[in-house]
């Protein structure tokens, strides 16, 4: 008899007297959570993409609470969800402009001389182990494996025969592909512009046309016909500066390599 | 002493080590291993709380239990001692050790019921050990699982990259490798430090 008292005794002093330290600590330990935080984190798309720069979902909506961040980071919401945390924070929204994922490589599997067949691993960095740096004659081309397909949470990425291609309509220009991509070869930008030549070539010209049917030879065409001066050929390859070009084609239509892609 | 002090860290860590001789803490160490990182935050917290652990239910049960000759309820105490533990552990370094805190944090919470946790008290009384014995067994304890699921978790990233049969996807490659890798660790048995 005395044995179950004893037992009912200490287990219950012993039960009270954690609850109440546990009471106690609650009080002390307290630690005060903006409400706002929490409101935020409701608008956000939520798919942990990283687009915003932040760990994750949480961590932007913590960041913004805490007046650290702009309220129109998160890529993956868009305008609207700028609208709805700038609601919450009680700040006017000055939404970005939305940018997009952009392969520079064109080098699908009959354009590109292959150099030889891979059957490892299926992934790019585990391909570029082998010499070369790639399955293909040119050492800038797409490995084509599809790290910025799996990294996409959006499927807006897919490979499509031995190169990654970007659906613009899905894209919402997280930058989780320009992050995976073992070559560097997505880039991401901005959505109004329509030019832009989908190359990373920096071989001489005589080099790309043995081992690529599209590939820039750095002609210097566009460059001299480009009205605003907005494209240059540097390091053999053409590029855009895209706060010069006006969108006007003509260089995606004179490229004697038809590389420099025009989205109407 | 310090034999024994030596004899009980190896054990706990290598020949009697928590997840690959005992079978204990089996859940965490497949649930928090697809990553090393993640690995590495539950070891510490495992470790942390183990060692917190052992010493307190040491106390409890040496003072209290044993004196009123309640020696029968110590896994219900303990139990509570662990659950109590570990909230207030978690509620104090959420606000004084904020770093500590997001490190370990969301990893505490999960610990509470690691029968590991439960397992290194219940053998610290088993074994009869001193207050000393009783705190490196817990913390070794800890440091015998964060070898085990770092070392799990770094062969699951590798596994990412191999070309398995596809029937063996997710859990039970996973199960497959978990084996594979305890078998390693047979090796370690059967020494004997005396």
């Amino acid at each position: 008899m005395t044995t179950i008292l004893l037992s009912i005794v200490v287990l219950g002093v012993l039960g009270a007297l954690f609850g109440a330290i546990l009471a106690f600590a609650a009080k002390i330990f307290h630690v005060e959570v903006d409400p706002r935080e929490s409101a935020v984190r409701e608008c956000l798309a939520g798919a942990n993409c990283g687009g915003c720069g932040y760990p994750g979902c949480d961590g932007y909506a913590k960041a913004v609470a805490a007046g650290e961040a702009p309220c129109n980071k998160c890529v993956a919401g868009g305008a609207e969800t700028a609208a709805k945390v700038a609601e919450i924070m009680g700040v006017a929204n000055d939404a970005a402009e939305k940018e997009v994922a952009f392969v520079t490589c064109s080098g699908a599997h009959d354009i590109a001389e292959p150099r030889f067949n891979y059957s490892g691993p299926q992934d790019c960095r585990a391909a570029m182990l082998f010499g070369g740096k790639s399955s293909k004659w040119c050492t800038f081309a797409c490995v084509g494996l599809g790290n910025c397909a799996r990294a996409c949470q959006f499927d807006a990425m897919h490979v499509e025969n031995g190169v990654a291609k970007v659906d613009r309509y899905k894209c919402v220009g997280c930058g989780a592909c320009v992050e995976a991509c073992p070559k560097n070869i997505v880039k991401l930008i901005p959505e109004s512009q329509k030019i832009m030549p989908a190359c990373s070539s920096k071989d001489k010209g005589a080099q790309v046309m043995k081992i690529c049917k599209v590939g820039c030879i750095g002609c210097m065409k566009c460059q001299r016909e480009c009205p605003a001066d907005a494209i240059v050929v540097k390091d053999n390859l053409a590029q855009v500066d895209t706060s010069k070009c006006i969108q006007c084609g003509h260089c995606a239509d004179i490229c004697p390599r038809h590389i420099i892609n025009y989205f109407g | 002493m310090l034999t024994s002090i030596v004899s009980i860290s190896l054990g706990a860590i290598l020949t009697n080590n928590f997840i690959f001789s005992q079978f204990l803490g089996c859940c965490p160490f497949l649930g928090c291993s697809s990553k090393v990182d993640t690995a590495t935050g539950m070891g510490l917290a495992v470790v942390f709380v183990m060692g917190l652990a052992s010493a307190i239910c040491w106390v409890i049960d040496t003072y209290i239990l044993v004196p009123l000759g309640l020696a029968f309820l110590e896994t219900l105490v303990f139990i509570l001692v662990i659950a109590a533990l570990v909230q207030f552990v978690e509620m104090f370094l959420k606000k004084s050790v904020p770093s500590l805190y997001s490190a370990l944090g969301i990893y505490l919470p999960l610990i509470t019921t690691n029968c590991a946790v439960l397992g290194v008290v219940l053998l610290n009384v088993q074994n009869n050990y001193n207050f000393l014995e009783a705190v490196v067994y817990g913390i070794t304890g800890g440091l015998g699982f964060m070898l085990a699921i770092v070392l799990f978790a770094s062969v699951r990233e590798r596994i990412q990259f191999a070309d398995y049969p596809e029937n063996f996807e997710g859990f039970s490659i996973c199960l497959i490798s978990a084996g594979l890798v305890a078998l390693a660790f047979m090796g370690f048995s059967g020494m004997k430090i005396v």
